[in-house]
């Protein structure tokens, strides 16, 4: 089982995710996060799917996602030629005393706080899984409150694009 | 000119030369039916007994015309009451259009009365569907369904119309369609000489055919390359017809129910050649153990379908036909490997396995051999589903396509009346025969009131077992015969049935009768329900266990 970044066009309709969500989940793919966002054409978002399968679900995963009618183009993120980013937001237990100790760290990640309070802070870090991964086991210690994530984005490397990309 | 949301949807459909509708009024479409009536000299409304039946009814005019079928109901149950022909449309790529009008816009979202999120329910279910929430977006979408539902591989779209948009006005202008262009951009010479390569390389090639090839109208292609290269041919339910039945090289069904034949040539064939087919599970049976000794040649519309079921060692993707023009194109002046061998083989086949069933007392098999007799093969076969379908694919020997009209995918029980009713719409010279299981014919046979009120002389052939016979056969093979609710003892009387609803009926009971009531019913120009009493204990062979190897454990009738 290979990890898969995909990376979709899609117009911009009310709908459209719960179209590709709904491809995913009646055929049984296994789908790790999914982030949705307008793109310079506001009548087109782009979809960042992490999957995992073999390549044989791979290859039905971007062909059955081609079929739909609102997916524009469909493209694989390679790991080698790709950048990924994730955002995340964690809120972990802090008080007088162990507040320096946790901005050390978060100093170390380039990670920012962006809410103080008395028993708590907030976190904000992006990055790749293994460094949020890192973070996250450093801070557990401390408590760790909440977590959200935004999912994976990505884009190829280089001056090659979505659009550049052959069809699948 | 200014027109209403009703009336621009009625003008949108004359533009893609519709002419017949199947539907059902209701609360939030009665502004489209009161625009209707104005357009009764262009566009004939047909009104079933039952939503799910003018589903069908339209599947089965776009089956067996090769147009595109509409049907239309009102919200929620209306609606609703679709879902099951669209499915079966979905599943057998047949170009729909199902038309469901919806709540106002302003009551949308708020459990309003018969309101219904249609289009999150189809989703799975159609190849794309609408709600238009901007009257002046409806003439667009219904020119995009229509679109849609005919290019590529064909399938159901959906368009809801909450009940505002359709009394609203907008400015319309008539467009006229442009035509569907087949699809040709994937089948490329790499493709196509790769495909000339295997079949060079192949001694044992084997045909296996399916819908695809129906739909695109392929069949003289078809023969042509078949005749070309050689080879025994088998099909899939759904391909039946886009080969003559009566050529030598047809082997017959492939599959579950296929014949010895068809399932060795997949076992021994060195080169499997699938023509608009998808490898589905009731052919394949275990994807381990398919073709184990052939590569694998696939021509498709549908990119997806290639490496889905079954992994291939070349594809062509695009329109069956035209992919078949270029390779016979292709082909010309290749030599071929000599395939004397292998269809002497294939033959011997034929004669130590063709298809078999105890004579004696009145059997489904021997009812449908004489419908085609009588018939002279020319007749449209709709079915239900169950073993009435696979006796009627089995002993009607399809030469023609769109000339059997059946659900393949889905296995809809009940769609075989409503398909009657389409087809025969859509065919008015041509004879229409529902052949039903006693099961199947109940599910939805007040279907008979619309084909009495419209005079279409559909003939209906019980095949009545008193059981769900598919089901009760199951049973017996793999649960010890545990008939387990499959029983059906119940006391209608299907001539009264029939008469109740002003059609006529006929019960069969002897062998030797059967010519003389076919006779009389085909003579009757009226609908006509015959009700065979056949032998419970009749089963559908050959019979593969699913997961098996199709060369083994095929169970045959003993002599």
């Amino acid at each position: 089982m290979k990890r898969y970044v995909i990376s979709v066009l899609v117009d911009n309709h009310s709908g459209v995710l719960s179209r590709v969500a709904g491809l995913f989940s009646r055929r049984g793919y296994n789908i790790d996060s999914i982030s949705v966002g307008e793109t310079l054409d506001p009548t087109v978002s782009r979809m960042t799917i992490v999957a995992h399968g073999d390549d044989a679900i791979l290859e039905q995963i971007t062909k059955q996602l081609s079929k739909l009618v609102d997916v524009l183009k469909v493209a694989i993120l390679p790991d080698d030629a790709s950048v990924y980013r994730e955002l995340v937001l964690l809120k972990v237990k802090a008080d007088d005393s162990t507040r320096a100790t946790i901005s050390d760290v978060i100093d170390v990640f380039r990670a920012k706080i962006v809410d103080i309070a008395p028993q708590s802070m907030t976190v904000e870090i992006t990055g790749d899984r293994p460094k949020i991964q890192a973070l996250v086991d450093l801070l557990s210690p401390h408590g760790i409150l909440e977590v959200v994530r935004t999912g994976l984005i990505g884009l190829h490397r280089g001056d090659q694009n979505i659009l550049t990309q052959e069809e699948i | 000119m200014l027109l209403t949301g009703a009336e621009i949807l009625i003008e949108c459909l004359l533009e893609q030369q519709v002419d017949t509708i199947f539907g059902y009024p209701g609360g939030a479409v009665l502004n489209i039916y009161d625009a209707l009536a104005k357009y009764s000299d262009r566009i004939t409304h047909y009104l079933p007994s039952h939503e799910q039946g003018a589903a069908h009814a339209a599947d089965g005019y776009a089956r067996s015309t090769g147009k595109v079928g509409v049907c239309m109901a009102t919200s929620g149950p209306g609606a609703t009451n679709l879902v099951t022909g669209i499915a079966t449309a979905y599943m057998d790529s047949v170009p729909l259009i199902a038309i469901t009008g919806n709540v106002a816009l302003p009551l949308l979202g708020k459990d309003s009365f018969q309101e219904v999120d249609i289009t999150g329910i189809t989703m799975p279910i159609t190849k794309h569907n609408f709600i238009v929430k901007n009257v002046e977006e409806l003439a667009g979408v219904v020119r995009r369904a229509f679109s849609i539902a005919r290019s590529g591989r064909p399938g159901p779209v959906l368009i809801d119309i909450p009940k505002d948009i359709t009394a609203q006005k907008a400015e319309y202008t008539r467009e006229t369609p442009k035509p569907v262009e087949r699809h040709t951009k994937h089948i490329t010479s790499a493709a196509v000489e790769n495909a000339v390569t295997m079949l060079k390389e192949s001694s044992r090639p084997f045909v296996y055919v399916g819908g695809g090839a129906v739909q695109s109208d392929a069949g003289p292609e078809l023969a042509e390359f078949v005749h070309r290269i050689k080879a025994p041919v088998a099909s899939s339910l759904m391909g039946l017809g886009a080969f003559p039945g009566n050529d030598p090289y047809f082997c017959g069904l492939i599959g579950m129910h296929g014949t010895r034949t068809s399932n060795l040539c997949a076992s021994k064939c060195d080169l499997l050649i699938a023509i608009g087919a998808r490898f589905s599970d009731r052919v394949v049976s275990n994807p381990k153990r398919f073709a184990p000794n052939a590569r694998i040649l696939q021509i498709d519309i549908d990119p997806a379908e290639i490496n889905k079921n079954i992994q291939t060692h070349g594809y062509i993707i695009g329109d069956v036909k035209i992919a078949l023009q270029k390779l016979l194109e292709a082909m010309d002046g290749e030599e071929l490997a000599d395939t004397t061998d292998w269809l002497s083989q294939v033959n011997e086949w034929q004669s130590r396995y063709p298809l078999a069933y105890k004579d004696g007392i009145l059997r489904p098999q021997h009812i449908v051999e004489r419908v085609y007799a009588l018939t002279n093969g020319e007749a449209i076969i709709t079915t239900e589903v169950g073993q009435n379908q696979i006796w009627a694919a089995q002993y009607y020997h399809f030469s023609r396509p769109r000339t059997f009209i059946s659900s393949g995918g889905l296995g809809t029980m009940g769609f075989g009346l409503g398909a009657a009713i389409g087809t025969q719409i859509g065919n008015p010279d041509k004879t229409v025969i529902n052949i039903a299981g006693d099961g199947s014919f109940r599910m939805n046979c007040h279907e008979l009131a619309t084909a009495v009120e419209y005079e279409l002389p559909i003939i209906v052939v019980i095949l009545n077992n008193r059981a769900l016979g598919m089901v009760k056969q199951w049973q017996d093979h793999f649960y010890d015969g545990r008939f387990s609710q499959s029983i059906i003892e119940r006391s209608t009387d299907f001539v009264k049935l029939a008469e109740a609803y002003g059609a006529v009926g006929f019960n069969l009971t002897r062998k030797e009768d059967v010519d003389e009531v076919l006779t009389a019913a085909l003579n009757a120009k009226r609908p006509v329900v015959i009700n065979c009493e056949i032998d419970p204990e009749d089963k559908v062979y050959p019979f593969l266990p699913p997961g098996a190897a199709v060369d083994e454990l095929i169970v045959e009738v003993s002599q």
